[in-house]
């Protein structure tokens, strides 16, 4: 079952970060850059897959999308397109691109107010010199988009569409270039809670029509709820807990994903675990487990009781595996697993590989 | 007595000659010690409801009805007395990551402003120890008297937002949006602690916000509304699990509850926009909008009547059987 699994997300992966760190300044004597944000990463997106990556502000998740996008060049690790790494030159990259699209939050600051729908969507067309008769790939991904009649909207100016037209043009400038992946950054925290279902609701039957693959980047695990399959959830430039969505929001194993949920204000069954601080610096990750100054699992004695606190605070974390199966980087969740079995975030990817059917 | 008693509140803008209606006859009432919450999607007129309150809003706004905090009314005060009320009797804390501080003064200088400016006798001294006891009470460091905004975060700045309001001892804080732009963990730190202070203090909370999740959670009383009025009135919590406005019910859906099957891989949202204030539609303004619109939804302007024990809704589907006989 789990090697099954592990076909599917990491070997047939469309997009694959692996052991991916990015980071911004000069490096150091260390051979490390200052800042941190993506600080080892492992995550994989299969075709038709909708992949939610949640976490708060400043935890990285946007430069791992960048990253992904091939925006940000990694210093160590790769971005991988069906197993082959990702090249960075212009050529390289105008390619994969056109293959993977990204979808930014603000559909206003997105599209240039002078420039007709039609221009805004042919325009990636125009630069990826696609042949074919651009009218009927401009209309064609107007209604994919959920904008029918396409025509009547092609000489219409961004003022004059609501709020989720605007997203629906901008979701279109990505779908004419009939793109493998799209990577979409909050892609509705900007629209009215009306709104953002039918732009959601959109996303799905795109999936479900193209086989798009869907990286979706968010702070709302309600949305993590409402479209992925699975979700990523990450602290402090790393992935900290991902695993098919009903079981990372069923049963979270981090004790940062349950703080998370608890706080949520339709949470009713969760006693509220509300963290001191915010999300810490990316220049300073603290030693062992990076969760651990505002752990409420060291908080509450729980670690020390499994007599784990020390190494809470001292022994690093290994990367979380890209596989499918629900995993989290916990010494306490691990010490905690209900049958003693090896958890794959101590395993490895490859040992995990190693389990039989 | 209520401490913030609203009738028939009407307020429109004046944009190019035009009179745009964004608030058409609400009635609210806010008691000490009670949160009352204001849902509702951009341009529903929530935000130039709580800017009436203090008569916040720009020159050349129509504002009609009555608006009365601690009994007097607010629409009719004089200058003079107007600004006694701000901060004093009534403040606001607005989105703090959008405007509200100003960047180039101390964090302890913004703060003593408003105590200094109602009580000049205080001294800057004593204003400014006030201030740092204030940002103590809201969970920031009394050392950050000395900083300027950008040194804050964004949950630290909107604390020091609540802090201001909190200055001058009011009786009743208006919260517009006021964790709209914070991640879930520091939003739920904002939230504690405006509710704290409405059980310590006792203060009346009126807060507006487009999370209905939020509202459900930290109000007694909520309201929804839009296209200027409000269309469902109710007990927090209730409202959201079981609202019985069509428009109510779409709002309180598109919170996803996680952990409910109904609304997994089922995003819900309405079709269609909010309406052009300019252009209302006819009768019920969420008909055209409305998944339960019958024909006289598009005829009668349904207003506020009984929907159960203390709700109220704005729809021909709800309450007495023999009202709906009459429309017939």
């Amino acid at each position: 079952m789990r090697s099954r699994q592990v076909d599917t997300a990491s070997d047939g992966a469309v997009i694959e970060a692996r052991d991916l760190h990015v980071g911004f300044g000069a490096t150091t004597r260390s051979g490390q850059p200052p800042i941190r944000a993506v600080d080892g990463v492992e995550l994989a997106i299969g075709r038709g897959e909708i992949v939610a990556l949640a976490g708060e502000s400043g935890c990285g998740k946007t430069t791992l999308a960048r990253a992904l996008l091939g925006l940000e060049r990694p210093w160590r690790g790769q971005v991988l397109q069906h197993g082959q790494p990702l090249r960075y030159g212009t050529r390289a990259l105008r390619g994969y691109r056109r293959q993977v699209q990204l979808v930014l939050q603000d559909p206003s600051g997105a599209l240039n107010p002078r420039r007709t729908v039609y221009e805004a969507v042919a325009e990636g067309l125009r630069i990826h010199r696609l042949p074919g008769d651009e009218r009927d790939q401009v209309a064609r991904a107007l209604s994919l988009a959920g904008l029918r009649p396409a025509e009547r909207f092609f000489s219409r100016y961004p003022h004059e569409l609501s709020g989720g037209q605007r997203q629906r043009v901008v979701i279109a400038g990505a779908l004419v270039l009939d793109p493998a992946v799209i990577v979409a950054d909050e892609p509705v925290s900007a629209l009215d809670a009306s709104v953002r279902g039918e732009i959601l609701a959109l996303l799905l039957s795109l999936r479900e029509q193209l086989g798009l693959s869907v990286l979706v980047v968010t702070h709302d695990l309600g949305l993590a709820w409402n479209i992925a399959d699975r979700l990523a959830v990450m602290y402090l430039g790393r992935i900290i807990e991902s695993g098919p969505t009903e079981q990372v929001l069923g049963a979270p194993r981090h004790p940062y994903t349950g703080a998370l949920l608890s706080v949520l204000p339709e949470s009713t069954h969760r006693a509220p675990v509300v963290l001191r601080g915010e999300a810490p610096d990316p220049s300073r990750v603290p030693s062992g487990c990076r969760f651990h100054p505002r752990c409420p699992a060291l908080g509450d004695g729980s670690a020390g009781r499994a007599g784990i606190a020390d190494r809470c605070r001292s022994e690093p974390l290994r990367m979380l595996p890209a596989a499918a199966g629900h995993t989290a980087a916990c010494l306490l969740a691990r010490s905690s697993e209900p049958d003693g079995s090896v958890d794959p975030a101590d395993a490895g990817p490859a040992a995990d590989r190693a389990v039989p059917a | 007595m209520n401490l913030l008693e609203i009738r028939d509140l009407r307020v429109s803008y004046r944009i190019n000659g035009e009179d745009l209606p964004a608030v058409r006859g609400v009635d609210l009432d806010v008691q000490a010690g009670e949160t009352v919450g204001i849902a509702g999607e951009s341009g529903c007129g929530k935000s130039t409801l709580a800017g009436a309150v203090l008569r916040l809003l720009p020159n050349g706004t129509r504002v009609t009805g009555q608006v009365r905090l601690a009994g007097e009314d607010v629409l009719s005060m004089s200058w003079g007395r107007l600004r006694a009320v701000r901060w004093n009797t009534a403040s606001i804390v607005f989105q703090a990551a959008m405007h509200g501080l100003n960047p180039v003064r101390r964090i302890g200088q913004q703060i003593a402003e408003p105590i200094l400016v109602h009580e000049p006798a205080a001294g800057t001294r004593r204003a400014a120890a006030r201030a740092a006891e204030l940002l103590e009470q809201v969970g920031v460091p009394a050392w950050r008297v000395r900083s300027y905004p950008h040194e804050l975060s964004g949950g630290q700045r909107q604390r020091v937002m609540i802090a201001m309001a909190l200055a001058c001892d009011p009786q009743l804080i208006v919260a517009d949006e006021p964790t709209t732009a914070l991640d879930v963990m520091v939003q739920a730190q904002v939230l504690n602690l405006l509710r704290d202070l409405v059980r310590e203090r006792g203060v009346g909370l009126l807060m507006i916000s487009h999370d209905l999740s939020v509202l459900a959670d930290l109000c007694d009383r909520v309201a929804v509304m839009y296209a200027g009025r409000v269309v469902e009135q109710g007990p927090g919590g209730r409202l959201f699990t079981d609202a019985t406005h069509p428009y109510a019910r779409a709002l309180a859906a598109a919170f996803p509850v996680i952990g409910d099957p109904a609304s997994r891989m089922a995003p819900r949202g309405l079709p269609g926009d909010p309406p052009d204030p300019r252009e209302l539609p006819s009768g019920c303004p969420f008909h055209p909008r409305c998944p339960d619109a019958v024909v006289v939804c598009g005829e009668t302007d349904v207003r506020l009547r009984e929907a159960g024990p203390d709700r109220t809704a704005a729809c021909v589907h709800v309450g007495v059987t023999q009202e709906r006989e009459g429309i017939r």
